[in-house]
Order: C-alpha cells, then sequence, then structure tokens
C-alpha cells in the first residue's frame, strides 16, 4: 500500500518534471524542422524561473476567480495524472478515486475556470479567447465521450488500467479497425485540445487570431507560470492518455519492483520522443485553418470515432 | 505458431479495411481535386495490401495478381492518365460551392457506413469468416459513399473519382467473398476502370476548353443562342 502511494507520487513528480521538457523538446525540433536552431530545450525551465521570480500584478477589477484559476489549473492536471496510467500498468493508491470519465470531467472543469477568468479581466482578447476555446471545446466533447464510449463498450469497462491490456490482448484487437479508427480521431482531439497547430498556432502572439494563448494574457508573475506550467502539464497527461490507454501499455512497469517503476520513466519518456517526432511532422507541414473550418476538422473527428464505435459494435472479430 | 499468424494477417487486413473507410471519409471532406484523387490512390494502394494479405493467407494465387494489377492500374495507371490527359489548372481547383456543406456530408456518409453494417448484418450471420465480416460491411459502405460523392460533388473529377471509389468498395468486398475469380474477369474490370479514366478525362478537357468550367451543376442550359426569351 505505502508502496503503490509512493509509485503515484513519483507518477506527479513524472507530470510536474517533464511536462516543460516535453514542451521545449516539441519547440526545438520543430525550430530545428523547420532549419533554425532554436531555444535550447530546457527553456521552458528558465522561463517558468524567471515567471516565478518577478512580481505579480492583478487588476483591480478582477474577483477571485481570477486569483483562483491559476492553482487550478496547475492542479487538476495533476488529479487527471493520478487516475491514469503513466508509468505503470497496474492501479495505483489513488486511481479508485475515479474513471476516465472523470478525468474528461476534471479536464473540463479547468477549461471552464480558464475562460471564467479570462471573461473576469475585462481585457477585450480574453473574453474573445475565451469564446473561441469554448467553440472547440463543444466541439471536441462529442468526440471525447464517443471515444470514452467506444472504449468502454470495446473493453467493458472504462477503467483505464483496464482498457489499456484490452488492445495488446491479441494482434487482431491491436489492429482491429476500431481501435486504430479511435487512435485517429483521439489524436485529432489532442491536437484540439492542445491548442496545436491545424486548430490553433502555440508559437504565434498575434492576439487576433488567438485561440488557447489569449486566455492567459492577463497574467503575470507567478500566476503566469502556473497556468503555463498546467498547460503544459495537461498536454502531457492528454499524451498520456493516448500513448498508454489507447495505443498500447508498452514501457510500462507491470510489478510493484521499484526498479522496474523507475526504468519505465525513461522508456515512457523515449515513446513521448517517439510521438513528439509525429507532431512535429503535422505542425511543420499544415497550416492553421481558419476559424469555422474548425467545425469541419473536429467534425471530421466525430465521425471517425463514431465509424469506430460502429465497427466495434458491428464487428465480431474486435470483441 | 500457424494460427497466431493468420491471426496477424485478420488482424492487419482489419486495419486495412479501418484505412479504407477513412478514406473514403476523406474523399467526402477534402474540397481539392487533387486531394479526392490523392485520396484516392491511397485508398486504392490499401485495397492491393489487402488483395495480398488475403491472397497470402488463403495461398490464392488469383489474389495475389489482383493485388499487382490494382496497383499497376489503379495506384499507376490512373493517375498518370490524368495527369496527361487533364489540363494541369484543374488540379489545383477548389470546390467551394459544395450542394451540402462538408459536416452534413459527412454526417451522411456516417449514416451510409451504418446502413452498410445493418445492411449485412442478416448476410454475416451464415458465416464465420473474419475476412467476410470485415470487408463486407466496409466494401458496401465504400460504395454507398462513393455512390454519395457521385451525387453531391459538382466538379467532375471528383464525380469520377466516386465512380472509382464505388468500384473500389465493389472489389473489397469481393475479394473475400470470392477469391478464386477468374483472373480474366478481373483483368477486364482493371482495363475498363483504366478506360474510363482515359475517356472522362478527355472529356473533362474538351468541356473545360468550350464551356471553361468542369462544373456540372453549370452545364443544365444548351449555350448555343443568345436565349430569346430572356
Amino acid at each position: 500500500m505505502t508502496r503503490t502511494v509512493v509509485y503515484n507520487l513519483i507518477q506527479l513528480l513524472f507530470v510536474i518534471g517533464f511536462g516543460p521538457l516535453y514542451a521545449g523538446v516539441l519547440s526545438r525540433f520543430k525550430e530545428n524542422v523547420q532549419s533554425r536552431r532554436g531555444p535550447s530545450i530546457f527553456q521552458p525551465y528558465r522561463d517558468l524561473w524567471k515567471l516565478f521570480h518577478k512580481d505579480e500584478v492583478v487588476s483591480s477589477e478582477t474577483t477571485w476567480i481570477f486569483r483562483f484559476t491559476p492553482y487550478l489549473v496547475f492542479i487538476i492536471p495533476l488529479f487527471v495524472a493520478s487516475l491514469i496510467p503513466v508509468l505503470t500498468d497496474y492501479p495505483l493508491a489513488f486511481a479508485f478515486m475515479g474513471d476516465m470519465l472523470a478525468g474528461g470531467f476534471f479536464l473540463a472543469l479547468a477549461g471552464f475556470f480558464a475562460a471564467l477568468a479570462a471573461v473576469d479581466t475585462g481585457n477585450p482578447y480574453g473574453p474573445m479567447g475565451a469564446s473561441r476555446t469554448r467553440m472547440v471545446g463543444f466541439l471536441a466533447e462529442p468526440v471525447f465521450m464517443i471515444v470514452f464510449f467506444t472504449v468502454s463498450f470495446v473493453a467493458q469497462s472504462t477503467i483505464p488500467y483496464i482498457v489499456q491490456k484490452r488492445w495488446v490482448a491479441s494482434p487482431a484487437a491491436f489492429f482491429s479497425p476500431a481501435h486504430i479508427l479511435l487512435l485517429i480521431a483521439f489524436f485529432m482531439l489532442i491536437l484540439a485540445e492542445g491548442g496545436k497547430i491545424p486548430v490553433d498556432n502555440p508559437t504565434g502572439h498575434f492576439e487576433l487570431a488567438m485561440i488557447d494563448e489569449s486566455k492567459g494574457l492577463e497574467y503575470s508573475g507567478r500566476g503566469a507560470a502556473l497556468m503555463k506550467w498546467g498547460g503544459q502539464m495537461k498536454f502531457l497527461v492528454l499524451t498520456c492518455i493516448f500513448l498508454n490507454v489507447l495505443l498500447a501499455p508498452w514501457g510500462l512497469a507491470d510489478d510493484l519492483q521499484p526498479g522496474h517503476v523507475l526504468l519505465a520513466i525513461p522508456l515512457i519518456l523515449f515513446k513521448i520522443l517517439l510521438f513528439t517526432v509525429i507532431l512535429v511532422i503535422i505542425e511543420s507541414s499544415l497550416a492553421k485553418l481558419r476559424l469555422f473550418r474548425i467545425s469541419e476538422f473536429l467534425g471530421a473527428a466525430f465521425i471517425i470515432s463514431v465509424a469506430a464505435m460502429i465497427a466495434s459494435i458491428f464487428s465480431t472479430s474486435a470483441v | 505458431m500457424a494460427g497466431s499468424q493468420t491471426q496477424l494477417i485478420e488482424g492487419l487486413n482489419a486495419l486495412t479495411a479501418g484505412l479504407i473507410l477513412l478514406t473514403a471519409f476523406g474523399m467526402v471532406a477534402t474540397r481539392q481535386v487533387q486531394g479526392v484523387l490523392r485520396f484516392f490512390v491511397v485508398q486504392s494502394a490499401f485495397l492491393a495490401a489487402s488483395a495480398f494479405l488475403i491472397g497470402f493467407n488463403r495461398g490464392s494465387i488469383h489474389l495475389l495478381a489482383l493485388g499487382a494489377i490494382t496497383i499497376a492500374a489503379k495506384v499507376i495507371a490512373i493517375p498518370w492518365v490524368l495527369k496527361h490527359t487533364l489540363p494541369g489548372d484543374l488540379y489545383e481547383r477548389r470546390e467551394i460551392n459544395q450542394v451540402i456543406n462538408i459536416p452534413s456530408s459527412l454526417l451522411i456518409a456516417l449514416l451510409l457506413a451504418i446502413a452498410a453494417q445493418f445492411l449485412v448484418s442478416p448476410l454475416l450471420a451464415t458465416t464465420p469468416d473474419p475476412v467476410i465480416h470485415v470487408n463486407l460491411p466496409i466494401g458496401l459502405a465504400g460504395i454507398l459513399i462513393g455512390a454519395y460523392s457521385l451525387i453531391a460533388r459538382r466538379e467532375a473529377i471528383p464525380q469520377m473519382v466516386g465512380i472509382l471509389a464505388m468500384e473500389n468498395g465493389a472489389f473489397f468486398a469481393g475479394i473475400a467473398l470470392a477469391p478464386d475469380l477468374p483472373l480474366i474477369s478481373e483483368l477486364a474490370i482493371a482495363i475498363d476502370v483504366v478506360l474510363i479514366a482515359v475517356v472522362i478525362g478527355v472529356l473533362t478537357r474538351n468541356i473545360t476548353q468550350t464551356m471553361g468550367t468542369t462544373e456540372a451543376a453549370a452545364m443544365s442550359e444548351l449555350r448555343e443562342e443568345p436565349q430569346p426569351w430572356r
């Protein structure tokens, strides 16, 4: 029992510690692919360090929501991380608290408060970005739901630890159309939720075109650091759900030995590195969609997820 | 060992089936003529892959030859033929005014895929063969989605790709149902398909030269004389 608690804490430290690194590797790779040198992969850590040592300015017009939100945005990915398999393929101490739907609701809660905080400031760009994020959010929600329902239908469970074993039970299950379509739909969802290129430009600093970034415009100092860090952790957590629950539990520790759990850390990082390469290829080869084309992008994700559902309901080979 | 190998091949075949369905959706969702063609070529390549997999699994030389014919006809010959018959600017054309906008088109395509699953489910009850269980519904879905894009598309080339996608769907269902179809008939179909591409390509070129457009919807009136009643 104490062991699983410790492993769970290691898991949280993994998410806290490597969230910025993931963002740094991603931006560095992207710059390299576009034949520039780019910042060091440790730049996000330096940014956070710098922001934590700066004074925080809070407008006197704002309410408690504005001050409360950065902490929520920082903590929510940690809640989700304690529910999902990050390093181990068996449930850890806190995993009983919720299933995958709970994880989805937690992330939605953080998004809701971030949008409220953006409206709270009265800055004209904040509410604009918030309403756009909500637009992306409500288009993404059905995809989330259908993906979860399909997964739970195929695996007869909404617990991520049971789901992940389902796919590697046999090659036929791994290559079943339901699994592949599900992966593609969830991948498109990650791009939308993480504010990546076909939906949003994460490096863009043009306020009128921002979707995700503009919510944090009013924050400074510690608040900005927490918002930034929380966003990076959220993307890492989404990646972990994609790679460990939906793709396959390869590389995860399968017993209680501490060595295996520690060994899982480099293996998971390697997996994420491979995933980064795919992300970078997409980020460098596509252009940002126009705002009203986003509905087409997420509509396509929805169609793919529903196709996965019908494939899993009707085909006997997938079950 | 042989059992697990068969299972793996069946799994891979199911994977190509999923990707074929995906490319069919892609053809519905794409605006650009070039993009639609590209999706078609990818779909044909998956089709050939599926033929190879099933042929290997059942030891059927017919299906292996069929896969080779598919690659030769659909992956190589059709894009080549179209490239040489069509004027280049047709490729960059986009369909801006759809009859039905793209999200709704996708939803309709989805309904067609569900309908295909429903339609074949009584047939599937008669056989335990997992390959048929994968190929038949998705092949039928491919046929229906191709027919839909034939109806809903306005440009000539995506309409032609709709016909070819229907053929792809029929082919995909066929290789699972009748693996020992005589090669000569498949060869005839493959040559037919290339000929369709040639004929439509030449026709489209002539239409563009005389009318300046390939929008089928814009060709509902004769254009010989200035019309006196207007």
